[in-house]
Parts: structure tokens; C-alpha cells; sequence
């Protein structure tokens, strides 16, 4: 059997009397979008930042590509090829909206011990952040700075960023958070175009979009995985319907 | 782009401007505004370098008396043992505050905010204990320095008009060097840790090491800076590592206007100008002085340099 | 037997009892250093603890209250009266200080609130000088605390300092009390730092901010009190303790008031053994001459190593903030 690109087991992270997430055993197979949906406090955003390296795990291991990746930092993480985005936007606000993809850019091209020529000049630094701001639908706010674009622009903008990193995995926490419905259904059309390009494990509490984009949808409630399926399989699981679908109707 | 020309100008009219100090005070029998405006100088090169991690890499580090005071000593510690050589002079300045800013970086740059900065005061504290301590260097009351570098009939920094343009020819340098720097990969990767450190580490930037080398960087500009102290006042003692000295060169690139490269050279000219003009109208100077850097903390984000900045495009 | 030999041993035998009491005396000399430091470090962790707030001016309320001690002291006679005149004064220009301008700064970042205390110091220093003149002011040990008191037999230890101890694990106590048995100290421990938090509590932020930096500013000012018979009275007295407050404070964790009493004590402890024990003790493994130089050198920078050595364990102290 093939290992999946990601794998944890026995995944736990405690916060004082509260466990965040316990004993978490997640696979997600290269190229599938892998939802992770559950009521608030599920924990999902702890296992977000677990995979990220961000937030050490008491307990349990990490595997990504074949690699034991459980004690590496998120920089390390990053540049093994997972990125991520964040619940509430994080960009660049001084950076225009270029500057902020092609810093993106740097990360992954080579050392940046580099004190002579400018960056702002560097071709193999703007041109795939220029591609990457045009495939997002940004390419004419390059030259705006981040913090005057729109609520729906900058999470626009933040995803290419992260997509300029060349990911292999992309964590992405709630993309659509506090947009509106139009802005919302373009993230989905882009993350629906992303499809079996890259991995992503994709934490969102809207349940169209889980739906109609993910592959396969794991339900977490009280830092425990309840159940991992299909999405028909899923919306059909009367534990899952009783602990979380039932409540969203309100 | 007209932000960069307006400052690119600002920049020459003010080294010029600053090449003429020698002439005009030459020429109105006022000798002692070369050596006031070398000081000057020589604060413009430590408050440049400090910005460099404060104003652009948003490292907030309060101990940089230090390595001034690291640089000065030795220039006089090796006159002290009879090394007179120019070239090792300020090789050694150079290196011996580049490795107390890698010791103290190593430290101070793992923790962040309010800890870095009350760390780096303590390190700088600490530096400045050090130096009473050493006795045989002359302890508390400093150390003479019998004559200045020598650089083998290269330059003859005994002579004060020339100590003035080498020091002019050193702020020159930092500042052209700054100024690619900060436009670097570098200096932008720089700038993003100020901007969003989290952001930069989920992109996949090492942060910790880049913000060590600027800070050891930063260190070693500032120990030139003290080298060149050392050669103007022929003279150092603990005093230069006061932890006031770190809050006065931090000052200096506030009034100027942090995150630009002008801005401390401005702002250690109008700091020094007004310590010189305050302390002959009054003995208690300093009880004006303060109000007035509060009111600069409270009231004027970007400093002078704001003064000189192009309009902003209608985004902004 | 040879009546000789035991005299030796006895005199042995009494150069251990001596070296026995030395060491007390320097312990309970860090001690003395070590509360007044935490004074300081209390202050200053309850204030960034709960407002947020870095204040280097800390040091300039210690320094109000030793000069107001020794001016009050110096005119009525009254030790007590000092000290009351002391904390009063040190409270009334804590409020006035966060009235005018820590309000200003509490949403400001942490380099706004550097520079403008830093331009606070400058000011208060000189006013002093202005005001008591430029020469240190001299402050004796009140009487019903001059002399001496047997700590063990043969072993005499000023009364001053043991009353300073006193007074401050009397303080640390109060302070303790004050945090895990009242509503304010349910919302220090609670790590309370977010106005809309407290807000919806209930809590009239504004009243409570007030009332811890007064708090901090009398704790600074006690610290200033009863350092001022044993340092000089001078401007500029309060900067050396405040940075030191800074190391306990970095070594303890900050907004940690355990970790502040902790720390101090073992800051205090380790300064004042290390200035008494390094010099002969770097003597036993090198040449005197080099002993005599580095001894002193290294005595002064033993607590910084000691936060380096912390720090390097534990990043965020002895006692990190829950929560974070």
C-alpha cells in the first residue's frame, strides 16, 4: 500500500485541563482536498497549526512524504512543501500587493543572504509572483499596498502567496471567513481549480463549500475524529448529523 | 519611485553640505564645530546601524552603547599594548563587537517584544559593568589613548580636518552599502520580519538566522562607529556604554525617522545640535530635553524624514 | 597531647565558625538586594502583566521615594513620617504619570513606550538636581532600627537590614493574598490584559489601571525608601536596581509575581556571594594577579550570565505565563 502524503497517529495536544485535539489519526492521499469540519473548540484549528508545526504536539507523530516531520519548526515544514493559510488573514500590510507575493517567492529561492542587487529588480522573483497574482485575478492590484485591498482581495491575496511557495500540501483555515457570498464563491471556483494539483486539508465551516469541494470529509467534535468518508457518506452518518449537522441548521 | 529620487537628493545635499562644515568653519575661526560635527557623524554611523535592525528589521534593541563602547575600547586597549597599526585598529573594532553582538544575539533572539528588549538592556548594562571592572584598563575613569590610528602616512587622523573626512568618508560608505542593502533580498526579507515574523516563518523563511546576521552586522558597523570615537576624542572610559547613550542613539533615529537611512543621520545632528545649544542656555538642559522626546514619541510617528517624504499615492 | 596542637585545631576550628558566618552574612546580604528587587520586579511585572505596558520611569518613582524619605526624614526627624510622605508622594505622581500619559501609551507599541519613559527619566533626574541640588543627599538608619542584633552568638548583623528583609517577604505576602484571594487578583492570575475582556467583566478598567500602576509606584517607592540609608541618594539612583528588576523580572517569567519573588531572591543571592566568593575562588585555579582582575569583572556580570543561562533553558523564564 502507498503511504498517504500526509499521515498523523495518536496525535494529542493538551491546553492545560483541555484537550485540544486527542489522539488524532489523520490520512490525506496526494492531490485530495481532505475537509475537516466539526463544531467550534473541535480542535480544528489546533490540528491546523499542529501540522504546521506551529503548536508542538504532547504526544503522537507526523509523516509527510515518507519523512517523520514531528520535530521540525514551520519554517522547515514550509519549506518541505506545506503551506498555509491563516483564520484571520496574514499578509504583508506595508508590502503592495506584488512586493507581498514576491517575498512569497523568495522563501522557496534559495538562501537570502543577498545584500547587493535589489530585489524589486530580480526577474526570477516578480515574474512568478506576477503569475501567480494574475491567476488569483489580482494582477491589477500589484501595485496596490495589501492593506488597502478589499476583506475578499486580501484573502485572495494570501492564497497567492501561499500558492507561489509551490506547495505539496496547502492547510488552509477557513478561506472563506467574513467574506461575502460572490467573494465566497470565487474562493471556491479557485480551490475547485486547484484540484489533484496539490493536497489540501481544508478546515471550513461553510458546508456548501466542504460539499462541493472536498474529496473526502473528516468530522471532528471535542478534539476526537467521530468519523473521516466520503461527503455522501458523511452527510448521511446519522452520529455525524447528531453531533454537528444538526446544530449548523440554525 | 519619487520618494527614492526626493531622498536620493536629500542624501547628497546633506553629505555635501556636511563636506563644507571643515571650509566655513574654517573660514569664521570656529574650530570647534569640525570636531561637533565628527561627533555628529560618528552618532549618524552607530544610530544608521541600529536602524538597520530597529527601523527595518523592527528588532527594538536597547543595548546598543554597547558595541560603540566595545569598538573604542579596542582602539585603546591595542594602543594601551603598543599596537598603533590603523588597519588593526579597526579590524579588531570591527570584529570584537561582531562577536559580542553574535553572543548576545544568539541569546537575546530567541525570545521577543518586551523580553528582547529588557534583555538587551541588561546585555548592554552588563557590557558597561564590564568595562568599570577592568581595572587595569583604567577601571571607571577610562583609558587615554596616546595617538590616534595609524594608518602608515595613508591618512593622518592626528590632524583634525582629515580625522573629519574620513569619518565624512565612512558615513558615505555606510550609507551607500546601507542603502543596497535595504533594497536587497535581504533588506526586504528584513522588512517582512518587521512587517509579520508569523507570515515569514509559514512561508518558509529560517527567520532566526537572518535576524541574527543583521543583528551581528548592525554590531559591527557600531563598533567602527566606536573605533572612529576613539580617534576623535583620544580618550574612553564606561561612560560611552551608559544605557543612557543606547536610549540616546535610539532617540536619534526617531527624530530623524526610523526605517529610512537619512533619517538617523538627521536625527543624531539635530540630537547633538540640540544637546550643544540646550546645555550652554541651561545646566539642567535635560529637564527640557525629555518633555520634548515624549512629545516627539506622541505626536510625530515618521520624524523629520516625514518632512521630506513625496506625497502619498491616493491609495495610501 | 601537645598543648600546642589544640590550640591549632581550636583556631581551625574557629576560622570555620568565622568562615560559617561569613557566609550568612552574604546571604543574608542578597537577601537584603534580592526583596528590594523584588519591590521593583513586582511593580513592574503587575503593570505589564495587566496593562501591557514597558515603563523605564519605574526607576524614577524608587528614586521619588528615596529623595522624599530623606528630605521628610531630614526635616522632621521622623523616620515613619519619611516613609509615609515617601509612598503618598510616589503614588500622587504614579496617578498623575498614568492619568497624563501612560493612558496615551497603553495603546501604543512597545518602542513608543521605551522612548517616552526614557524622556520621563531624563526628566525626573533633572529635576531632582533642580531640586535638591546636584550633591547626594545623606540619610541616616532611623534610631529604633540602629544597631545590631545576633543573628547566631559572635555573629552581629545590622537590624536595618534584617528589618528590610522583613518588610519585604511581609510585602510578598500582602502581595500574594492580594492575588490569589481578591477579584483583582483573580484577573491578574487570569492574565487579563484585554480591555474588552475586563470590560465585559464588569470591571471599570480605567479605575483598575490607575490603581495598579499607584500600587506599582508605591512598591518602587518603599524599594527607594529603605535603599536610601544604604545607597546614596542620588539622581539617577533608581537606573541600576530597574535594569536589574528587568533580569529578575526576564528570569522569573514575566507577569509572573512568584516568579519575580523567586528570581529576585536568587539574583540577590548570587550578586552578593559572587562578589564575595569569586575573586578567592578563581584564586585557588589561577595566578592571584589574573584572579584579582577577572574576579571582580565576572562578579559584575554573574546575574546577566545567570539570565543567559536561564534563558537559554527556558525562553520565557522560570515561570512562563499560562495561556501563551
Amino acid at each position: 500500500m502507498v503511504e498517504p502524503l500526509l499521515a498523523t497517529s495518536g496525535l494529542t495536544k493538551r491546553f492545560g485541563g483541555l484537550v485540544a485535539a486527542n489522539d488524532v489519526a489523520l490520512g490525506v492521499e496526494p492531490g485530495e482536498i481532505h475537509a475537516v469540519i466539526g463544531p467550534n473548540g473541535a480542535g480544528k484549528t489546533t490540528l491546523i497549526a499542529a501540522l504546521a508545526g506551529e503548536l508542538r504536539p504532547d504526544a503522537g507523530t507526523i509523516r509527510f512524504a515518507g519523512t517523520d516531520i514531528s520535530r521540525l519548526g514551520p519554517a522547515r515544514r514550509a519549506a518541505l512543501g506545506i503551506a498555509r493559510s491563516f483564520q484571520i488573514t496574514s499578509i504583508f500590510r506595508e508590502f503592495t500587493a506584488l512586493d507581498n507575493v514576491a517575498l512569497a517567492v523568495q522563501a522557496h529561492a534559495g538562501h537570502s543572504f543577498r545584500f547587493w542587487r535589489p530585489a524589486q529588480g530580480d526577474a526570477r522573483l516578480r515574474e512568478p509572483a506576477r503569475a501567480a497574482l494574475a491567476e488569483i485575478g489580482l494582477a491589477d492590484r500589484a501595485d496596490m499596498p495589501a492593506a488597502a485591498l478589499s476583506h475578499g482581495e486580501k484573502r485572495a491575496l494570501e492564497l497567492a502567496m501561499v500558492l507561489a511557495t509551490r506547495p505539496r500540501l496547502l492547510l488552509l483555515d477557513e478561506p472563506t471567513a467574513g467574506m461575502g457570498p460572490a467573494d465566497s464563491a470565487d474562493i471556491v471556483r479557485l480551490l475547485a481549480g486547484l484540484k489533484g494539483r496539490l493536497a489540501i486539508v481544508l478546515v471550513e465551516h461553510d458546508m456548501d463549500a466542504v460539499f462541493a469541494l472536498a474529496d473526502r470529509v473528516t468530522v471532528m467534535v471535542y478534539g476526537r475524529i467521530i468519523a473521516t468518508g466520503l461527503p455522501e457518506a458523511i452527510r448521511a452518518d446519522a452520529q455525524v448529523r447528531r453531533a454537528y449537522l444538526g446544530e449548523e441548521d440554525s | 519611485m519619487r520618494a527614492i529620487d526626493a531622498r536620493g537628493i536629500a542624501a547628497l545635499v546633506c553629505l555635501t553640505a556636511l563636506a563644507l562644515v571643515p571650509v566655513i568653519a574654517a573660514a569664521a575661526d570656529a574650530p570647534f564645530y569640525v570636531g561637533l560635527f565628527a561627533r555628529v557623524m560618528i552618532f549618524a554611523i552607530a544610530a544608521l546601524s541600529l536602524d538597520l535592525i530597529l527601523g527595518y528589521g523592527g528588532l527594538v534593541s536597547f543595548g546598543h552603547a554597547a558595541y560603540l563602547g566595545i569598538g573604542a575600547y579596542a582602539v585603546a586597549i591595542l594602543s594601551f599594548h603598543g599596537v598603533t597599526n590603523g588597519f588593526v585598529h579597526f579590524a579588531a573594532a570591527l570584529a570584537a563587537a561582531a562577536v559580542a553582538a553574535l553572543v548576545i544575539g544568539i541569546v537575546s533572539l530567541r525570545t521577543s517584544g518586551v523580553y528582547f528588549i529588557m534583555i538587551t538592556l541588561a546585555f548592554g548594562q552588563m557590557v558597561y559593568y564590564l568595562g568599570i571592572s577592568l581595572n587595569q584598563y583604567g577601571g571607571d575613569d577610562g583609558l587615554s589613548i596616546g595617538r590616534p590610528s595609524d594608518f602608515g602616512g595613508l591618512v593622518d587622523l592626528a590632524d583634525p580636518t582629515i580625522l573629519y573626512y574620513f569619518v565624512l568618508a565612512c558615513l558615505a560608505l555606510f550609507l551607500c552599502l546601507g542603502g543596497r542593502a535595504v533594497r536587497s533580498r535581504f533588506g526586504v526579507l528584513l522588512q517582512g520580519v518587521r512587517s509579520n515574523e508569523r507570515r515569514m516563518v509559514a512561508l518558509g523563511f529560517p527567520v532566526f538566522r537572518y535576524k541574527l546576521a543583521a543583528f551581528v552586522i548592525a554590531g559591527a558597523v557600531c563598533g567602527v562607529a566606536g573605533a572612529l570615537f576613539a580617534n576623535l576624542t583620544l580618550f574612553v572610559s564606561p561612560g560611552i556604554m551608559h544605557w543612557t547613550r543606547s536610549g540616546e542613539i535610539m532617540m536619534m533615529v526617531i527624530l530623524g525617522g526610523i526605517g529610512t537611512l537619512l533619517g538617523p543621520v538627521l536625527g543624531a545632528a539635530v540630537y547633538l545640535l540640540l544637546e550643544s545649544v540646550l546645555s550652554r542656555w541651561s545646566e539642567h538642559w535635560q529637564a527640557i530635553l525629555g518633555p520634548l522626546l515624549i512629545i516627539v514619541v506622541l505626536f510625530s510617528k515618521s520624524g523629520l524624514m516625514g518632512l521630506i517624504r513625496a506625497p502619498r499615492p491616493p491609495h495610501g | 597531647m601537645d598543648p600546642g596542637l589544640r590550640r591549632d585545631d581550636n583556631g581551625v576550628a574557629a576560622g570555620r565558625a568565622i568562615a560559617m558566618i561569613y557566609v550568612i552574612e552574604q546571604v543574608l546580604n542578597g537577601a537584603q538586594f534580592g526583596v528590594m528587587l523584588f519591590l521593583m520586579a513586582a511593580g513592574l511585572t503587575l503593570i505589564f502583566g495587566i496593562m501591557n505596558v514597558i515603563n523605564l520611569a519605574h526607576g524614577s518613582l524608587y528614586m521619588v521615594g528615596a529623595y522624599v524619605a530623606a528630605a521628610v526624614f531630614g526635616a522632621t526627624g521622623s523616620f515613619l513620617i519619611g516613609l509615609a510622605a515617601a509612598l503618598a508622594a510616589a503614588i500622587v505622581v504614579g496617578i498623575a504619570l498614568e492619568v497624563t500619559l501612560f493612558r496615551t501609551l497603553y495603546a501604543r507599541d512597545h518602542l513608543d513606550q521605551v522612548l517616552a519613559t526614557f524622556g520621563l527619566i531624563l526628566f525626573f533626574n533633572e529635576i531632582v538636581r533642580i531640586l535638591f541640588g546636584a550633591t547626594a543627599l545623606y540619610m541616616r538608619v532611623p534610631d529604633f532600627l540602629n544597631g545590631r542584633v545576633e543573628i547566631l552568638p559572635g555573629a552581629p548583623y545590622p537590624t536595618y537590614r534584617l528589618a528590610i528583609i522583613a518588610v519585604g517577604l511581609a510585602v510578598a505576602l500582602l502581595l500574594y493574598l492580594l492575588i490569589a484571594r481578591t477579584r483583582i487578583g483573580m484577573l491578574i492570575r487570569a492574565g487579563a490584559s484585554n480591555r474588552v475582556m475586563l470590560g465585559a467583566l464588569g470591571v471599570n478598567v480605567t479605575l483598575l489601571y490607575t490603581a495598579v500602576f499607584a500600587l506599582g509606584a508605591a512598591l518602587a517607592a518603599l524599594a527607594g525608601v529603605m535603599a536610601g540609608p544604604i545607597f546614596t541618594v542620588e539622581s539617577g539612583m533608581g537606573e541600576s536596581v530597574l535594569i536589574s528588576a528587568f533580569v529578575v523580572i526576564v528570569i522569573g517569567g514575566i507577569g509572573s509575581i512568584r516568579g519575580a519573588f523567586v528570581a529576585a531572591l536568587l539574583v540577590g543571592i548570587v550578586d552578593a556571594t559572587g562578589r564575595a566568593y569569586l575573586r578567592p575562588l578563581l584564586a585557588l585555579f589561577t595566578s592571584r594577579a589574573a584572579a584579582d582582575s577577572a574576579g571582580p569583572a565576572l562578579a559584575s556580570m554573574l546575574i546577566y550570565i545567570l539570565m543567559a543561562a536561564v534563558l537559554f533553558v527556558r525562553p520565557q523564564g522560570l515561570f512562563p505565563p499560562r495561556g501563551r
